[in-house]
């Protein structure tokens, strides 16, 4: 075999993890005859920096963990066989994660150039549009959205087709579509990839979508931290109305469309519907009373669809290949596949697009390869601060919009985040409530105070100062604040904490009653000191302190200033004869 | 007035909600929004100051205070919280010399910024200083990347 091409990937994990350093390298030292491009994100994000390379039979293979040192070899065409994560001739360590996904919306993720129209058109691209154009009438399409039975991907799982008939209905000379590209969970990165890996499969979906419910306008609302994503869809717009799958007269058909990307400034909130039509108005992102629903009357008053990034980069895939094939995916109400970002605790991060009724313990462990130093499983947190943490006797539940409410979490977006039992679960509750009392717009009372109050608790009980009335106290504020909130935000804010006490209330109980932390986590419930008998006097964790709150001579015990320590667990962690205490 | 700031008016001068990239792109220019800007902003497009200075403080990404020469983003996403970054940002703190409610530097040289979520969670901890990444950081690593910057 000669390797004939190679491509680094290059999305926000890949860059970050030195992909232009592999790249500048390769650039200077590959010989001629091997092609070198770019691609995004095959979603392996562990395993950053990758690339793949293509040999003279056209057999694709992944390789991962990359070092500057590792590049002489691709040019002599001897790569590091050691570093192989998938392949499609023989047996590697990726392939088994691979052959569990389904991808769908991730089609293209991280095997075209983002930047090449050409690339994507060559895969199908806009090839549904031009069906969709020159075959169906919207209704039609919106039929076919409707039975593929796609729900938004942005974690309402509300029916896409019916939201499409909603804005098809609606009576009006303007209408408007709106992209939610808004991606703001902590821990979740699915848009992010979709838009940096594949942005036309977006635009084309976009394009349907328009074409389906008569708008000719549309807007992408894209979060300004996503600035590679934001400078790859617009060029991939510029380059769509070049080739002239976007702008007037498509494919010479009487249907016309123009897409403008609008980059948001931060604000959590603006990932609610209404908020963010506000903000694409310039004003405060503040969510307003539904009805009357976008449908009827959103951006600038007019009838408005919005759907969210991966719901449209679906699209497509369902009108090329039809409502059956993607309905075929899935269990129960849930149809098709879902892309989760699995991060946090597990040994092999990134992102998996797996059909809908996967159990949460085959991403985690069959397909995340378990959790980091085979430590014990603690808990999934899933759907970011609206969501909540999922204990390991639920571990076979499957995902599914249904099954995952039940157990009182939500799929939100699709952040998966994986802890183990180092991690604090009243910690945890009180960072999602702290992040969303920060995002709270504060146009409801018993959002904006209410979740003030109970992040207070929370920090009560970390500081071993909470009483059992607490606990009764966040049920109440809970119980109030879902019920008088305007939107999802303030609606959910309380899951975090609702579903810690539902499956970890022991945790609550021992930091209350016990004044203990039991993951070691809260810094005021934990102290450290060292057991001369055991230290070596190595000087290893003294030089780890950040603070020099250790003292001792090379070879002598050492001891910890309590006054200056604050308790980081640098000195714990760093110890290698067990000599560090921590109680 | 900046010409800069004039020509960024001019060009959305009569467009529907340009509030919001009018004051991007005034912040891009003079690295914050100061009340003397919003003033000109109001000036010159009638946007009335208060609705201006509202978005302002709405919006995390805007600024009123003048910024340090490096920004230090530290992710406060899930995944990083669960590998340690409030550990890293305290260390930050603490190296920084950064009294309780201060974001800058007295010498004007970092500013500190704790960000939801920086999305390359497979290397948390993640801080970003200017448009460089550190992933899977440690605390005791943190000075010596600080050092490299002036």
């Amino acid at each position: 075999m000669m390797i004939k091409e190679i491509k680094v990937g290059m999305a926000s994990c890949g860059l970050a993890a030195g992909a232009q350093a592999i790249y500048d390298a390769l650039e200077t030292s590959l010989p001629e005859s091997v092609k070198l491009s770019k691609t995004a994100c095959i979603g392996f994000c562990y395993a950053e920096p990758m690339l793949e390379t293509v040999d003279d039979e056209g057999v694709s293979r992944y390789y991962g963990y990359l070092t500057p040192r590792d590049l002489e070899g691709f040019g002599k065409n001897e790569p590091p066989v050691k570093k192989l994560i998938i392949s499609q001739k023989e047996e590697a360590p990726g392939n088994k994660k691979l052959a569990r996904q389904v991808r769908i919306a991730t089609r293209n993720s991280g095997m075209i150039d983002p930047d090449d129209i050409e690339q994507y058109v060559a895969r199908e691209g806009y090839k549904a549009l031009e069906k969709v154009l020159k075959e169906m009438d919207p209704q039609s399409v919106i039929d076919e959205v409707k039975n593929s039975g796609l729900r938004g991907r942005g974690g309402a799982g509300f029916s896409t087709g019916l939201k499409w008939q909603f804005a098809h209905d609606a009576q009006g000379d303007k209408k408007y579509i709106i992209c939610n590209a808004d991606e703001g969970d902590p821990g979740a990165f699915m848009d992010r990839n979709l838009l940096e890996s594949d942005p036309h499969a977006v635009l084309e979906g976009m394009a349907i979508c328009a074409y389906a419910v008569g708008a000719d306008e549309g807007y992408i609302y894209c979060r300004a931290e996503y600035p590679l994503a934001v400078r790859r869809l617009k060029k991939a717009i510029l380059d769509a109305m070049d080739k002239g799958y976007l702008g007037d007269k498509i494919f010479g058909s009487d249907f016309s469309l123009k897409l403008k990307v609008k980059e948001g400034a931060g604000a959590f909130v603006c990932g609610e519907e209404t908020a963010l039509i506000a903000s694409i108005e310039g004003q405060r992102g503040m969510p307003r009373l539904r009805p009357p629903f976008p449908a009827q009357s959103g951006l600038w008053k007019k009838p408005t669809n919005n759907n969210n990034v991966e719901t449209y980069a679906n699209i497509a895939w369902i009108i090329n290949n039809g409502a059956e094939a993607y309905a075929a995916y899935g269990v129960g109400k849930s149809r098709g596949t879902k892309v989760f970002a699995l991060a946090g605790k597990v040994k092999e991060s990134g992102l998996v697009e797996v059909p809908m009724g996967t159990t949460l313990r085959e991403i985690i462990f069959d397909i995340g390869g378990g959790i980091k130093d085979d430590r014990p499983f603690k808990a999934v947190q899933l759907g970011g601060p609206s969501g909540g943490c999922v204990p390991e006797e639920l571990l076979d539940t499957s995902v599914d919009y249904e099954s995952i409410a039940e157990i009182g979490a939500i799929m939100g977006s699709g952040g998966m985040v994986v802890m183990d039992e180092t991690t604090c679960m009243i910690n945890i509750a009180s960072f999602f409530l702290n992040f969303t009392q920060n995002e709270s717009c504060g146009k409801c009372t018993f959002c904006r105070i209410g979740t003030k109050r109970m992040l207070e608790i929370l920090q009560k009980i970390q500081a071993g100062e909470g009483v059992l009335e607490d606990i009764d106290k966040l049920e109440t504020l809970a119980e109030q604040i879902i019920a008088s909130s305007l939107c999802g935000l303030g609606k959910s804010a309380p899951n975090p904490v609702l579903s810690t006490l539902r499956y970890f209330k022991n945790e609550y109980l021992a930091h209350i009653e016990e004044k203990r932390c039991p993951a070691f986590v809260c810094k005021d419930l934990i102290s450290f000191e060292i057991n001369e008998e055991a230290c070596t006097g190595c000087t290893l964790c003294a030089r780890k302190c950040p603070v020099n709150a250790i003292e001792g001579v090379a070879k002598g015990p050492h001891t910890i200033d309590q006054d200056k320590c604050i308790s980081c667990g640098a000195c714990f962690d760093a110890c290698r004869f067990n000599a560090v205490l921590r109680t | 007035m900046n010409k800069k700031i004039l020509n960024v008016i001019n060009k959305y001068e009569g467009l529907k909600g340009s509030a919001i990239p009018i004051l991007q792109e005034v912040q891009e220019i003079e690295g914050y929004i100061s009340k003397d800007t919003i003033r000109e902003i109001t000036e010159h497009t009638g946007i009335p100051s208060a609705e201006l200075y509202g978005i302002a403080t709405f919006y995390s990404m805007f600024r009123l205070k003048p910024q340090g020469r490096h920004i230090i983003r530290v992710c406060k996403g899930t995944a990083c919280h669960v590998s340690g970054a409030d550990n890293l940002a305290s260390m930050l703190r603490t190296l920084l010399e950064l009294p309780a409610g201060e974001n800058t530097t007295d010498d004007g040289r970092f500013t500190l910024l704790e960000v939801a979520c920086l999305g390359c969670c497979s290397l948390a901890p993640v801080i970003m200083i200017n448009e460089d990444t550190y992933g899977k950081l440690a605390s005791d690593k943190l000075a010596k990347i600080l050092d490299k910057y002036e």
